[in-house]
Formats: structure tokens, sequence, C-alpha cells
């Protein structure tokens, strides 16, 4: 047994137990009173942390449910690797989509600024929920990791074509969920509502569940780039004039599309160490990533959209 | 091992040890508008060093485009996430926000102070262990407060801290404070908060918000955040077992399990259990899980149980301790918030979710709405969104249940809106009623389908809706007279004649509307019962109670027949000059004109009273009645 499972074994948070009953339950109330499910599957830790949550919610049956992968062709090659060992040791059916129109258009990161982010991302998602009737989807958003998303219900109700109405959200009382969807409407749902960066961060270590090894800071090929770390994961990042490969030690707080997602300079090899930075870390984790910082209140006027 | 490595292995180690044994504390901050709630959580997340930098500068940076507090920051920015509420300077919805100190992980659940929004300050409430009232020094206790704290005590909050606020404005005088809170403190006993803490504080400056403030020495209590680390964690797990099935888990023939959340007590492998409400018994086999089988589970874990005998028992049923079941019931004595716009009508048919149970359900008496300001009980037909009332509530069929008191669990519930879905108000259970557990069925054995083959026909009620004029009531009267002519047995209910009889004491209002369409299909039901053929002509203007009175027959026995006239023509004919007097204004609440009516969406019938002659349309009806084997052909 190693070091780390032993510990596992001795420490059990009270609080951390609070938060995995809660997420089981919502798993359970959505599988028993929807028809057609799936579970949006990112890749990072936080959709390994809820993978872990639903086997435990259906265990000892298998997940009643596919996972989906909405594959930009942008993510970093180890999160592929990653995605396609998961489905493989842990037997769950995993579905992939890439928006055929942007990917024939040639959608790319660097040419199509938002509008990248939109056919890529929110289109493909549509498409794929389109296309298999889904009339439920869990996602991994937490409350903390922005302020729009702090008041976003656990069970998030999106008209016929997917639209969020802030307005319009239903109130939702102790752990009494209302799962009645008018026809055509769909819903997204959140286990993870209540967790934090650092919930998660403990969890994981705490359960000794894998998660991608670029969360861990290692020599990588990088640029700076208006005051952020990229990673060249591959020779399809275009560099400017002026603009030089250097090694760096990082690592990624938030994994996404590879020319969107900066890395931080950092130590921390191993979980422990993350633990503890995340634990003194002094800004959030959404700063890495691009498409928060469009304009104001960018993530609620996406999300009414219809992103995640 | 790396020398980072083992320091943050320690580091970490030390953390765990801090935490491992204390729940997260979740409390709901109240109070009226500007009473400083969200800068008082602002603070609070500073002072605990749990506002990362780039929020910090993010809150800066909107303090200085929407800020509503001069040169300082505004806090409030933190929790206001929404853009109509930033831009608007109030709190719309119910914000989340954690934070962990050395001692405790904290969530703050921040709930508008708009009177207008009170349904989210439920919502808020409703999972909260401890309460946060906020009141302005300067001000004292306001109606919003009262309100605040009424709603706090009523969803089961035991733990309230009246944190008095802006002390700094008011030269931290202790009589002041003390003037507050002796005026709180009787209006906290009538609504049952036995014990409260005051705090004075100052969340502007920080005095008294995580350290006792120097400027009030005669304060001698805990700061906000020591009582609020200090709070007890009261679950209880010597009460007997108690748990929904929420999904039964069948992943192969040989294993059944029952999965859920337990709600109360603890359970081990060999305890006898019972399911309600179909009364079964067994006991626990297993208690599975995916580290394994474990030896005990207990108030607040998620398991999976399987039994020793093979028994049915689904999702909506209750798992509970054999030798302590709770009792079942079907009426009760409820307290009730309304959430909708749509008012609540007494008669009208919501679906009721309690635990993992849904079933319909109407409230049957308004026993009094509330005054949240001084709590007195007022006379109500209907309960408005933000109303909180005592009713009687009926179900269509028993649920296990606790008095909310005792149990949020199995006595919480909440009303769903059965055409929009909604979420239309919660409720708490007060007790069953007596009634309820008195009145049997009384089994016959002679049925309908007996009755009416000696009549040689199916009963069946031919329901026929419409505006007033639209022809109701001449082709039921038709198709009446040719079915009576057939040899076929039948009885018309004519809307207008019942309201000389029956329903004598109904007037026109929603609530009599609703009332006077349960009582027709009650009717209506007995005579189908009795192996008749009933026609019903009667504007029944809601789709809501058309489909109570279709739920109540059985399948296929609830025939409705959309008279489909447009509202120009029913007024041209206007064969009782009502239209006339409407329009006059001499009649209030008449349907097409004050008041709404609403088109079935499915019918079986649709007749089109403008298209075909009524000899065409009561050969329609007749055909369709063959069609259905109700009458021979």
């Amino acid at each position: 047994m190693s070091a780390q499972a032993v510990v596992a074994n001795a420490v059990r948070l009270e609080h951390l137990r609070q938060l995995e009953v809660e997420s089981i339950h919502i798993f359970r109330e959505v599988a028993a009173e929807f028809r057609r499910l799936v579970m949006l599957y990112s890749i990072g830790k936080d959709s390994s942390v809820m993978l872990r949550l639903a086997q435990k919610a259906f265990f000892p049956g298998r997940l009643p449910f596919p996972l989906l992968h909405i594959d930009t062709t942008w993510k970093f090659r180890e999160m592929i690797e990653f995605r396609d060992r998961r489905a493989r040791e842990d037997g769950f059916e995993l579905l992939v989509h890439t928006n055929p129109d942007g990917l024939a258009q040639g959608i790319n990161p660097f040419d199509h600024g938002s509008s990248y982010t939109d056919v890529m991302k929110t289109q493909a998602l549509k498409q794929a929920l389109d296309k298999h009737g889904f009339d439920a989807a869990f996602g991994e958003a937490r409350r903390d990791e922005e302020k729009s998303r702090a008041k976003e219900r656990v069970f998030s109700f999106r008209t016929r074509t997917h639209q969020w109405d802030p307005r319009r959200q239903r109130p939702e009382l102790w752990s009494l969920y209302n799962t009645r969807v008018n026809a055509g409407e769909s819903i997204r749902v959140f286990p993870l509502s209540n967790w934090t960066e650092l919930d998660v961060w403990l969890y994981i270590y705490l359960e000794n569940i894998p998660v991608v090894p670029l969360y861990f800071a290692r020599e990588r090929p990088t640029v700076e780039r208006d005051g952020a770390l990229f990673m060249l994961d591959d020779g399809r990042f275009r560099l400017k004039q002026g603009e030089r490969a250097r090694q760096r030690k990082i690592r990624f707080r938030t994994l996404g599309c590879y020319p969107l997602t900066a890395g931080i300079l950092s130590d921390a090899e191993t979980l422990p160490e993350i633990v503890c930075e995340t634990m003194a870390s002094s800004s959030s984790e959404r700063q890495g990533r691009v498409i928060d910082h469009d304009q104001a209140a960018s993530m609620e006027r996406k999300k009414q959209e219809g992103y995640f | 091992m790396r020398a980072a490595e083992q320091t943050a292995r320690r580091t970490l180690h030390e953390f765990l040890a801090h935490q491992a044994e204390k729940p997260s504390l979740r409390f709901v901050t109240c109070g009226s508008v500007d009473d400083g709630k969200s800068t008082l959580m602002g603070r609070l997340l500073y002072e605990a060093g749990a506002l990362l930098e780039d929020q910090a500068r993010a809150v800066e940076r909107d303090s200085r485009r929407y800020g509503t507090a001069g040169d300082n920051v505004d806090y409030a920015l933190l929790f206001d996430g929404l853009d109509a509420e930033r831009q608007q300077g109030i709190t719309i919805d119910v914000a989340y926000r954690y934070f962990s100190t050395d001692r405790r992980r904290f969530t703050v659940i921040d709930t508008p102070g708009h009177e207008q929004f009170t349904r989210n300050m439920v919502t808020g409430a409703s999972n909260a262990d401890a309460a946060v009232v906020l009141v302005d020094a300067r001000k004292g206790i306001l109606p919003q407060t009262r309100r605040h704290a009424h709603i706090v005590s009523l969803l089961g909050v035991r733990h309230v801290v009246l944190a008095v606020n802006k002390m700094d404005q008011v030269e931290y005088d202790q009589q002041r404070f003390e003037a507050i809170v002796a005026e709180f403190r009787p209006f906290a006993a009538k609504i049952g908060l036995d014990a409260f803490t005051a705090i004075p504080l100052s969340a502007l400056r920080g005095e008294n918000v995580v350290r006792r403030s120097p400027a009030m020495p005669w304060y001698r209590g805990p700061a906000l955040l020591e009582w609020l680390e200090a709070v007890p964690d009261t679950r209880a797990d010597d009460e007997a077992f108690r748990m929904w099935v929420q999904w039964v888990s069948r992943p192969n023939q040989d294993f059944r399990g029952l999965a859920g959340t337990i709600a109360h007590g603890t359970v081990r492998p060999g305890d006898r259990v019972r399911i309600l409400p179909s009364g079964k018994t067994s006991a626990v086999a297993r208690i599975v899980t995916l580290e394994g089988d474990v030896e005990s589970a207990t108030a607040g874990d998620a398991i999976t149980l399987t039994l020793r005998d093979d028994i049915d028992a689904s999702r909506g049923e209750a798992v509970v301790a054999d030798q302590d079941p709770p009792e079942q019931a079907d009426q009760f004595h409820v307290s009730l918030v309304w959430m909708s716009e749509e008012p609540l009508l007494p008669g009208r048919g919501y679906l009721v979710k309690i635990g993992s149970r849904t079933v319909v359900g109407q409230v049957t008496d308004i026993r009094h709405r509330v005054d949240v300001n001084d709590l007195s009980h007022l006379a109500a037909k209907r309960l408005e969104l933000n109303e909180i009332g005592v009713v009687n509530l009926s179900l269509d069929r028993p649920v296990p249940f606790e008095a909310y008191a005792k149990s949020k669990i199995f006595g919480g519930f909440i009303l769903i809106d059965r055409l929009s879905n909604a979420t239309v108000g919660c409720g708490m259970i007060d007790y069953a009623l007596r009634r309820s557990a008195n009145i049997q069925w009384q089994h016959i054995e002679v049925d309908r389908q007996a009755r009416a083959s000696l009549m040689h026909q199916k009963s069946c009620v031919l329901w026929f809706t419409g505006l007033s004029g639209s022809g109701k009531s001449t082709l039921a009267n038709l198709i009446e007279k040719r079915l009576h002519a057939a040899g076929n047995h039948t009885y018309l209910v004519d809307g207008d004649n019942v309201r000389h009889g029956l329903n004598k004491d109904l007037g026109f209002t929603p609530e009599d509307r609703v009332e006077n369409v349960r009582r027709v299909g009650e009717l209506a039901r007995l005579m189908a019962d009795a192996g008749l053929i009933v026609l019903v002509s009667l504007i029944s203007p809601f789709r809501n109670e058309r489909q109570t009175v279709r739920e109540r027959l059985d399948t296929g026995e609830f025939i409705e027949v959309f008279v489909d006239t447009p509202l120009a023509e029913c007024e041209r004919r206007d064969p009782k000059g009502l239209y006339r007097k409407a329009r006059a204004g001499k009649l209030a609440n008449f349907t097409g004109i004050d008041s709404p009516y609403e088109a079935p969406l499915d019918p079986e019938l649709v007749l089109r009273t403008m298209d075909a002659p009524p000899e065409k349309l009561v050969d329609r009806v007749l055909e369709e009645l063959r069609r259905r084997q109700i009458i021979a052909s």
C-alpha cells in the first residue's frame, strides 16, 4: 500500500463526505427521472472527480449514461491520451464530437478569436446534444469559479435552443429537485456546484484519483505572450515575431485548448504540493482562461447563449 | 522523496487533522436592503483571507465603475454576479460563496433583501444550518428584519445571530445596541427563536467581524467569525432509521439494491426494515459501497442496501426501521410559502414532491394567511407570490412523513405546477389531520362496469368546454336527445343549472371557478360510476382543473369536447345578454372579457360551430362514441 493510500484511510474529511453525498444524491435523482442522460467529460480534474462520484452513486452497477467529450482538435495531446486510457480502464461509454462545419472551415483559436469558442465549443455541444436527443447533461461547473456561476442552480433549465434565463431559475429547496421539463427543453445538472478548487484537490488526494499529468510541474516548451505562459504542445502554435520558445517549469490549474490555456510557473510536482499551492494561492483558477476576460459579464452572456 | 514534497505532506496533514471532524457550516445572511449584508460578507471573506488577489482587484475595478460605496470598496459587487444586479445595485438571486478558516469550512448563502425576492430567501434558508440576520443600528428592526427572521425560524434554522451593523455610525453606543436587542427579543420568542446571539459590529470597518473590537469594550461576546466557527454540529444518529428509496440498482439478475441517502438513524446488516407505503418487511442483507461492504451506515451517508427477501420496493417508497416506522397519511396541516406569480388556488391540483415521492395534491382549505410583520392571522381565499399561509393539504395517495420540526427530509415538500412545470411553492408538514386516518375507502362489490353493462353501454364523461355562448349546451342537449332515443342511459349536467343548487355558494372569482369545476367533476365521476353516459356543459376555463377531472376518471373515460367558437361570434350571439353586461362593466370576471379562457391543447374532439351545422357536429360526436364502443354501433 502506498504512503498516500495510508493517509487516505486515516483521514476522512467530514466536509468532503458531505459534498460527496450531496453529489451522489444529485446523480441518482437525475438518473431516476430522466431518460436520455449524458455526462460532459472535459478530461480535467473536475471531470475526474465527477466520474468517481458517479461511479460511487451507481456501484455496483455501471454508469447509466455515456460520457461526451467535445473535441475542438486543439486539446493538449496528453489530455486525449488520458481520456482514451480512462475509457479503456474504467469501461465507460465514450462519445466524442467535433463540429464538422468548424473543422471544414478551418476555425482555429489563432485566427478566429472568440468565435472559435462559439463554433468549436458552444455550437459543437449543441450539435451533440441535439443529435443524441439528450434531455439531461451533467456538467462540472462549480459556483466558486466565477460570479455568475455563484448564482446558478444545481439544475439549470435550458430552452429548446439551449438558452439560460437567469431570471427564470427554479428555487431549489432542501435537497428536493424539480426534475420536470417541458417538451423539447433540457437541463444541465451540476453535481459539483458546492465544491471549491481546494475541495477538488483534497478529494483527488484522499481518494487517489488519476489526473492528467499536465497538472504537475515539469519542464515544458513554452512561450510568453501578453504576460501569460503558453505551452507549445505541437507544431501548430504560431509564434509571432520576436517570440521565442523556452523551456520553463510550469503546470496547469485548468485544462482546455492548449493555445488558450495559460500555465503557471510552479515547482509543485506532486499532489501534496499542488494542494498546498492551492491553499496558499493568491489568484483564482479561471484567471488562466482567456475567454473570461473578453468583456464584462462575459461568462453570463456565454451561458445565456448556451455555453456550458 | 524531495524536500518540497515532504514539507507539503506535513503541512497538508496538519491542515487535515484540524479539519477532519468538522462538518461544513452553511449559513444564510439576511436582513433588509442596505443593512450591509454583502459588505459584511465581503469583509468576512477578505479578513478570513478567502478573497483572492485577482478577485480583490476585480472588485476594486468594478467599484469604480458601478460602486455605491463612494471611495470605499463596494464588496456587494463580489456577490452581485448578474449583470442586472450590478446595474441596478441590488441582489436578485441567491449567491453561494465558500471559504475556509483553520477551524472550519463555510458556505455563505447570500440572499436578496428586497421583499419581491422573498422566495429566494426561503430557498437560501432551507439549506442553512445557521443564520445571520442583519440590522442597521441607525434604523433598528424593520419589517423585512421580522419577515426574514420569521422565514429563518419557519424553515427550522435554530442557530441565529442578530448582527447589529453600522455601529460606527452610532458612535458604538451600547444603549442603542441594547435597545435594538430588547425590541427584537419578544418577537424572536413569538416565532420560536428561543435563543439567539446578538453581536454589535461594523462591517465597513471590520469591528467584531473576525476579531473582537477595542471600539466596543462593553461587549464581551464572540466576534461573528468566532461564533460561526463554534456553532455546534446538531446531527443526531440515535433516531429511528429512515431512508427514501431514490434509485433501484439492478446491474444483474442476482443483485437488487435500494440506493438512497440515509435521512435519520443508523442501519446495520440484520436490521429488520419495513417498506412504506407497501408495508412489506424484510431484513438488511448488505450495505454496499464502492469501497466495499460496510458494517453500519448512518444519517447523511449515501448507500445501497440489499434485503434478505426478494420483495418489491421502488423509487418513491421509504425504507424504515420495522420497530419504529413513521406515520402515513394523505391529509395534513401544513405551512406553505407561495413562490409563483400565479396565485395558489384551493382545489387546484399540484404535484407534491416529498423525498423521492411525487403525488398529486390540492389545498382544500386556507386556514389563514400570516402577516409576517406582526404574525397576525388574516383570512384568505388564495395565496399570492411571497405570501405565507397555514393550509390543509390533501394528497391522492398516502405518504410516510414526519413533522417538519423533527425531519426536514420527511416533512418538507415542494409544489409543482402540472402545466408549466414550475416550482410554485414549498411547504412544511405540521401534523396529519385526524380525518385522514379515520376515513376508510368502503369496498363496493358491484362496480361501474357491472352497472354499465346492464344498460348495454360503457360509462363515460363527455366534457363540453368553451366560451359562454359558444354552443355547448345546445350541442349537449341535441346529443343527449339522440342518445336517449337510442335507448342509452344519460344525464346532462349544465353549468348554469348546478349554480342554482349544488354550487349556489360559489361566485366567479378564479378560486370559486376552480371549486365549481372540482364539484362538477366529482358529480360527473359519481354518475359515471353509476354506469351513465354523462354530458357536462361547463365553461371550465382552466386547463389545470379539466386535467384534474381527467385524472380522477379511468383512462379513456374522459372525453374532452372543445366547442370552438370565436369570441367575436359568441359576443354577436350573446344568448343571455351577458357579454353586453360585461362590456358595460356590469359583470366582473367574465370569461373571455376580463377572465382568461385556456383552450384545450389536446382535446378528444374539436367542434367548430362556424364550420358546420349542429346536426353534423352531433353526428361526429356520436360517431366518436361508437368508435370508442361506448354505445353500440
